[in-house]
């Protein structure tokens, strides 16, 4: 479980987060939904502690991430906005490399590794250098890199971007897979189908707050209008891009 | 400590599949001052050598006007081509490169020297080229040596001493020993060997820091449960390893070089054995994690691979700093210059090298201030690390 309690981040002038709270579920699949720039990032930054909120706490597992920080990221797989990998290691080493960083063994490291591979369809290039991988290759190997620990929760910013339409169902096919052995999946996106296809709940961020928070249903329910496109809109408003 | 490991070693077996990192470590590095020095000892060994044993060649006009003065130049192995010509002809064949030095003597001559009036004589060289200068230099020294000597017989057959006409002999006498004067050839190698040191770790310190930045890994990373000083220490590590290799190649091709460089020609002996070269490996290593230390933290501070090798090339000159500023004071090691990282190091390898005697304590003071250094630097990393504007 993740939970997120009055976070705030300020830069400068510019506020990034205001006031954000809400709760990612075990066993759901939460989204968090937002134009660029709207504060997705800062706010999952907080969540697994490189940034500290100016006021509010984030809780993984109910461990306070400021707190217990190396405690509470046992707990967390994180696939950051910028995913990249070592272009000099294999897709094994580089995951090898996070894993045995979480503190596992060789033995766990390397059936975990073997079951990731095989779940995440990696086996024709685990063993190759990430030099010339494709987005999706790329992807995978951050996503295994990110789940090698077992972790019970998953924090995933924007995972779709600059992936094709066949990575992108292998990937929504993965968040359900995790869904359904039960982890905290939590990911952000600017696009609202992926959103409304794919979450249990929605959380809804413009301009560093919390807009909404709420199943997809009760928002097509609440804004009374026949297509989800119109009920997205009418709650962020008309000025906020997301596509 | 176990992920300091970790980090240690990816860092360490990533950069050995890395071309770049691999090419100026292990080869640009450490081999490019040892050869550009036996190169450059070497040729002007030669050069220096083959000038004093080539025949001086000049071209004579007028020689009928002066037969003792030609007779003179002939007995002193001199190379006379006979040829007339007039005063514009001679400064056309120099400088038409016909001849490279012309001896004009002009029909006044004989008349002038039979009266024991000064004689002239017309020598045409053309100053600006390095190579003339050098055959009229030994002309003008062989014409003044005929002229002394014509003075010293001119005044004993007017029954005066010819010892009048010295009244201070110099002699130089030259108390270097040979190994003293091997130094000053030696003096800048001691640059080449910290250079090769700091190149050692250069990409990898840019690698390991603005690089993973760069390729967008850095983030994942920080994510970790891993202390950040565990992170960095690891990568620092890493740089000393790189350095350390990089040290011990540039002084095994020193040896090796020195083989070959004859510096017995000119009377010099150099120590630089496999044992010095242990001794300027002890002595180098307390440098070796400052340069990595400072090089990871500047490289911290910059945005791309780009950028940080811009910064981290300035750094390569920090060595020179120091030595450059001995060279110019020319100071001499005193234990308060052992406090100054690199400056100490060079200090104590020209001691080595010159075969004084080095104090136990100026050595012990010079590693513990190294590393004192190396420590706050990185402390200051890994204090970076710990900031949030680390993530960039």
């Amino acid at each position: 479980m993740i939970e997120a309690f009055g976070l705030s981040k300020r830069f400068g002038s510019i506020e990034a987060a205001r006031d954000v709270s809400f709760i990612a579920r075990d066993g759901e699949i939460t989204g968090l939904l937002g134009a660029n720039g709207a504060g997705k990032s800062t706010c999952f930054r907080m969540l697994y502690g490189v940034l500290t909120p100016d006021a509010g706490r984030a809780c993984i597992d109910g461990i306070d991430i400021r707190g217990e920080t190396s405690k509470a990221r046992a707990h967390l797989g994180v696939l950051p906005h910028a995913a990249g990998l070592y272009n000099n290691l294999t897709a094994r080493e580089n995951i090898r490399y996070f894993g045995s960083l979480y503190g596992m063994q060789r033995e766990r490291l390397d059936s975990r590794t073997a079951e990731l591979s095989r779940t995440l369809g990696m086996e024709s290039f685990l063993e190759r250098r990430a030099k010339g991988f494709s987005q999706g290759q790329r992807i995978k190997v951050a996503l295994a890199r990110a789940l090698v620990h077992d972790p019970g929760n998953v924090v995933l910013d924007e995972p779709t971007n600059g992936l094709d339409v066949m990575a992108i169902r292998k990937l929504r096919e993965m968040l359900l897979q995790l869904k359904a052995q039960g982890r905290c999946v939590l990911f952000s996106s600017h696009v609202m189908q992926e959103v409304a296809a794919l979450c249990d709940r929605v959380v809804i961020i413009g301009r560093g707050r919390v807009l909404a928070d709420s199943t997809v249903q009760e928002i097509r329910e609440r804004s009374a209008s026949a297509s989800l496109e119109e009920a997205f809109l009418q709650v962020l408003g008309d000025t906020e891009g997301v596509s | 400590m176990r992920a300091l490991f970790i980090v240690f070693a990816k860092e360490f077996f990533e950069n050995l599949r890395d071309r770049r990192t691999l090419l100026s470590a292990l080869l640009f590095g450490p081999l490019f001052g040892p050869l550009m020095f036996g190169l450059i000892v070497s040729r002007s060994l030669e050069q220096s050598v083959l000038e004093s044993d080539v025949q001086l060649v000049l071209t004579i006009s007028g020689s009928h006007h002066a037969p003792g003065l030609t007779r003179y130049l002939e007995s002193r192995g001199a190379k006379l081509t006979k040829q007339e010509l007039s005063e514009n002809e001679a400064r056309a064949a120099v400088r038409g490169g016909a001849s490279q030095v012309v001896l004009l003597v002009p029909e006044e001559y004989p008349a002038l020297y039979a009266a024991a009036k000064p004689a002239p004589v017309l020598l045409f060289a053309d100053s600006a080229d390095s190579q003339t200068r050098k055959v009229a230099d030994r002309a003008r020294n062989m014409l003044g040596t005929y002229s002394s000597t014509v003075a010293q017989l001119r005044l004993q057959v007017r029954g005066v001493s010819p010892l009048l006409t010295v009244p201070v002999a110099i002699n130089d006498v030259d108390v270097a020993t040979p190994t003293g004067r091997a130094v000053m050839v030696l003096g800048f190698m001691t640059y080449f060997v910290l250079f090769a040191l700091l190149m050692g770790g250069l990409y990898l310190a840019i690698d390991s820091t603005a690089g993973e930045r760069e390729r967008g890994s850095l983030e994942a990373l920080l994510s970790l449960p891993v202390a950040r000083a565990a992170l960095v220490g690891g990568k620092v590590l890493a740089a000393c390893a790189y350095m350390c290799i990089s040290l011990a190649l540039c002084l095994t091709a020193f040896v090796w070089v020195f083989r070959f460089v004859p510096l017995e020609k000119l009377g010099m002996s150099s120590n630089l054995g496999v044992g010095t070269a242990l001794i300027f490996f002890a002595i180098c290593l307390p440098f070796v994690p400052v340069g990595a230390a400072l090089m990871t933290l500047i490289a911290s501070f910059t945005r791309s691979y780009r950028e940080a090798q811009t910064y981290l090339t300035t750094v390569l000159l920090v060595p020179t700093l120091p030595i450059a500023f001995a060279s110019v004071y020319s100071l001499k090691p005193t234990s308060s210059l052992m406090f100054i990282p690199s400056l100490s190091q060079h200090l104590l390898m020209t001691s080595v090298l010159k075969d004084e005697p080095i104090a136990t304590r100026d050595i012990m003071i010079s590693a513990a201030a190294s590393l004192a250094v190396a420590l706050l630097l990185f402390a200051l990393t890994a204090r970076h690390w710990r900031r949030e504007t680390m993530l960039g």
